[in-house]
């Protein structure tokens, strides 16, 4: 199968390419960008007039919800979403039930998602058994079956010297350890970020220290152990002050942040808006702000949907009941793009964070249109309104603060592996 | 969702969830509303007509015998029928959602759900999927939420403190104790700033106060004696049990030595000054007996002013 994408704006962040262009996939792989190849006849062509032709999205977590939470989500219906969001690749964190702690169940994950018009799956696989912070997961098998790093999701690790053991032994197979930076009893009880907004709510409050303590744990231990260490869902100005200092000393960390997290704070929140329920908490305006321009700047390395579906009987509570997250893999793209836009950042730059970037962390080769990269292939018109519906949303997560709000930026076809997996032309 | 759910499209009160975002004339026209109806209690017969035929449903999702018991006389009082619902959270948690229990009550013809929930925000929750149901004819009184709110107790303390000072203008009222848990405390700051009180003080050990609470507009002070100075009005909060000794204090004796208000704390006053309390009293931790029962107390009255304040909101909410 030869595929012709014509007519388009390419961006290929990696490649440093931000210029009309086609675009030529042959065999499920990129042949080139730009002029034809020599005896190239495709077989299908898109035109992409109007829209930008980019790398697929990498997006570092989403949660499909398989094994054990079903009904809140299954593989089909948020690799649907994943495809018509323009998201080709995906790492999904270890808190499925039973956790990701076992080869077995990464090999049968790895397997049902092998559907071509799936994005590709990466699980990161449990960093201890059920996430529990006491034993050791059989790291080294684990990533045979399929894990790409490996991690406790929300859940911290008490103990600090079972942690700093467990990157260690990460460590000792080169494997990158991801966490999340929160201490738990700072956070103890807390639902919103400890500030004027929860004062007034009467909410139970999760201060940044929570954060910062946490992280300079983490970035003491990553010192001395020297393994690979990615921080998830960065929440605070102070917490990417340290991230950054931490590097300048020479530890090897990357960091991300929440969709989310680019656009609400925590007066986001209204009326006790449990969509706005979410871990970590939205902080202040003040660090909305810093992780804008963090992302901006480099500091912080990649932008991810945390894409976490919620039934609507665990969102249809009070605010302090409800189950925290939101559904993400539909919105990261037009999420970027006005973060992009009002910032005035050049789109290159802030594709990158959703492409190339994430790519590096997992350590695949995905996020470019390299020639001879896999044909992961996003065409989005950058133009397009979409408003956000219950209905519009393939993901069966409905959860979203976004309900209601029209945004910038529509996939008109994803391709993975040179497979279309989401055809929106006519949508 | 951003206009205030409180009110409907006329900027009148549906709901009364918060009285944060009120205007100062809404505020006024509960309490003279309310004034009649403190003259009702006077009377051989205690009952006017105004809820006559409609059903409130006290819905209490937290125990509550004081609170209960008020609104279930102004209720009464305004010749509505009054059922009385304590669903104890346990079996809430075990079964019926919150909004399945609204649902079926709302089925049985319910005009007003008086509500009182451990959750902040709870009765915006049960407002809100009212109006997506169609069925925003039935009002929400907020009872007490979590931490949020408990705006008929703050509107019975307005009441009480514009019966004995008259005008909020020229007050210096102070805030004592645990403001962090209290909707009680928030509920009085919000109502304070409104009518116009120039100085809204707060009085409490650190732990006991929330991060942002000099952003609610108030003075903070840590030193009682130093806070009290000068004060027209004292509003002492309730100490939960569960809070006497552990992480936020040590102990209640040394909590009464610092905060409790005995009659030496009470001269740094002035010589007119009102002491409050929402009740129940924890004598001897919060406050000393002869505080409580002293010639400032006004403690009492306001009892029987929450019943006619509560009787002016059910009104004017679902008395047509």
């Amino acid at each position: 199968m030869k595929i012709h994408i014509r007519n388009g704006h390419v961006i290929d962040p990696a490649n440093g390419i931000d210029r009309a262009a086609d675009v030529f996939i042959a065999k499920g792989k990129i042949l080139g960008v730009g002029a034809t190849p020599a005896g190239f006849e495709a077989n299908a062509t898109i035109d992409a007039t109007g829209c930008i032709v980019c790398p697929g999205l990498v997006d570092l977590s989403a949660r499909l919800r398989e094994p054990g939470f079903e009904y809140r989500a299954t593989l089909e219906s948020e690799m649907a979403a994943a495809a018509a969001g323009g998201v080709t690749s995906l790492a999904c964190p270890p808190d499925t039930d039973p956790t990701l702690d076992e080869p077995g169940l990464v090999e049968m994950l790895k397997h049902r998602a092998r559907l071509p018009e799936f994005a590709h799956v990466y699980p990161v696989g449990a960093l201890t058994i059920n996430l529990e912070g006491k034993r050791l997961t059989e790291m080294a098998e684990l990533a045979e079956a399929g894990c790409v790093a490996f991690g406790q999701a929300n859940t911290p690790v008490l103990d600090t010297q079972v942690l700093m053991r467990a990157m260690q032994y990460a460590a000792t197979f080169g494997f990158s350890v991801w966490l999340q930076a929160q201490d738990p009893y700072l956070a103890k009880n807390g639902v919103a970020h400890d500030g004027e907004i929860s004062a007034r709510l009467g909410l139970a409050g999760i201060p940044v220290v929570a954060e910062t303590i946490a992280l300079a744990t983490i970035l003491h231990l990553a010192r001395e152990t020297g393994v690979r260490l990615h921080l998830t869902r960065i929440s605070s100005a102070d917490g990417i002050e340290m991230v950054a200092a931490a590097r300048a000393t020479g530890i090897d960390v990357t960091c991300d942040v929440a969709a989310h997290h680019l656009h609400l704070c925590d007066q986001d929140i209204g009326f006790f808006n449990p969509h706005a329920r979410l871990d970590p908490p939205l902080r202040s305006v003040r660090d909305r702000d810093a992780l804008r321009a963090g992302l901006a700047s480099g500091a912080i390395n990649a932008l991810c949907s945390d894409h976490t579906p919620v039934d609507d009987d665990a969102k249809q509570t009070p605010f302090d009941e409800a189950e925290p997250g939101a559904t993400g893999l539909e919105l990261l793209l037009p999420l970027t793009l006005k973060w992009a836009a009002e910032t005035k950042l050049p789109l290159a730059t802030a594709l990158a964070r959703v492409t190339f970037d994430p790519a590096r962390i997992l350590g695949i080769d995905g996020g470019t249109l390299s020639p001879g990269a896999a044909a992961d292939v996003c065409v989005f018109d950058p133009g397009a309104t979409y408003r956000v519906s219950r209905e519009a949303l393939k993901s069966q997560g409905k959860n979203t603060p976004f309900l209601g709000t029209e945004l910038k930026g529509r996939v008109r076809c994803t391709l993975i592996e040179g497979h279309l997996a989401y055809d929106g032309a006519f949508v | 969702m951003n206009r205030n759910p409180q009110l409907n499209a006329h900027g009148e009160l549906q709901h009364l969830i918060t009285l944060e975002g009120l205007s100062r004339e809404i505020l006024q026209g509960i309490l003279d509303t309310a004034e009649p109806f403190a003259e009702v209690a006077e009377r051989e017969v205690k009952k006017v007509p105004l809820l006559r035929g409609k059903s409130v449903f006290n819905l209490f999702f937290e125990n509550s015998t004081r609170t209960r018991t008020t609104f279930e006389i102004a209720a009464k009082r305004l010749s509505a029928d009054v059922i009385n619902l304590n669903i104890n959270t346990s079996s809430a948690s075990k079964g019926e959602s919150l909004l399945d229990t609204v649902d079926n009550l709302a089925a049985m013809q319910a005009d007003m759900f008086v509500v009182r929930h451990a959750s902040s925000g709870a009765p915006y929750l049960i407002a809100q999927h009212l109006a997506a149901t169609g069925r925003s004819h039935i009002h929400v009184v907020n009872a007490g939420d979590g931490r949020h709110a408990h705006p008929t107790q703050g509107l019975l303390d307005m009441y009480t403190i514009r019966h004995y000072k008259k005008d909020f203008t020229r007050l210096t009222v102070a805030v004592v104790g645990d403001v962090l848990h209290s909707r009680v405390a928030r509920s009085q700051i919000h109502a304070l700033r409104t009518l116009g009180v120039p100085e809204i003080r707060v009085i409490a050990p650190r732990t006991l106060l929330p991060t942002g609470v000099a952003d609610m507009g108030v003075r903070v002070f840590q030193d009682m004696k130093e806070g009290l100075k000068g004060v027209d009005v004292v509003m002492m909060l309730r100490l939960q049990n569960e809070r006497m000794q552990g992480a936020l204090l040590p102990s209640p004796q040394e909590y009464f030595k610092y905060y409790g208000l005995t009659p030496d704390k009470l001269r740094l006053a002035k010589p007119d000054a009102i002491v409050m309390h929402p009740g129940p009293m924890n004598r001897g931790i919060e406050i000393d007996s002869a505080v409580a029962d002293g010639s400032h107390s006004v403690i009492l009255p306001q009892v029987t002013f929450g019943i006619a304040v509560r009787m002016a909101v059910m009104s004017m909410l679902a008395g047509g």
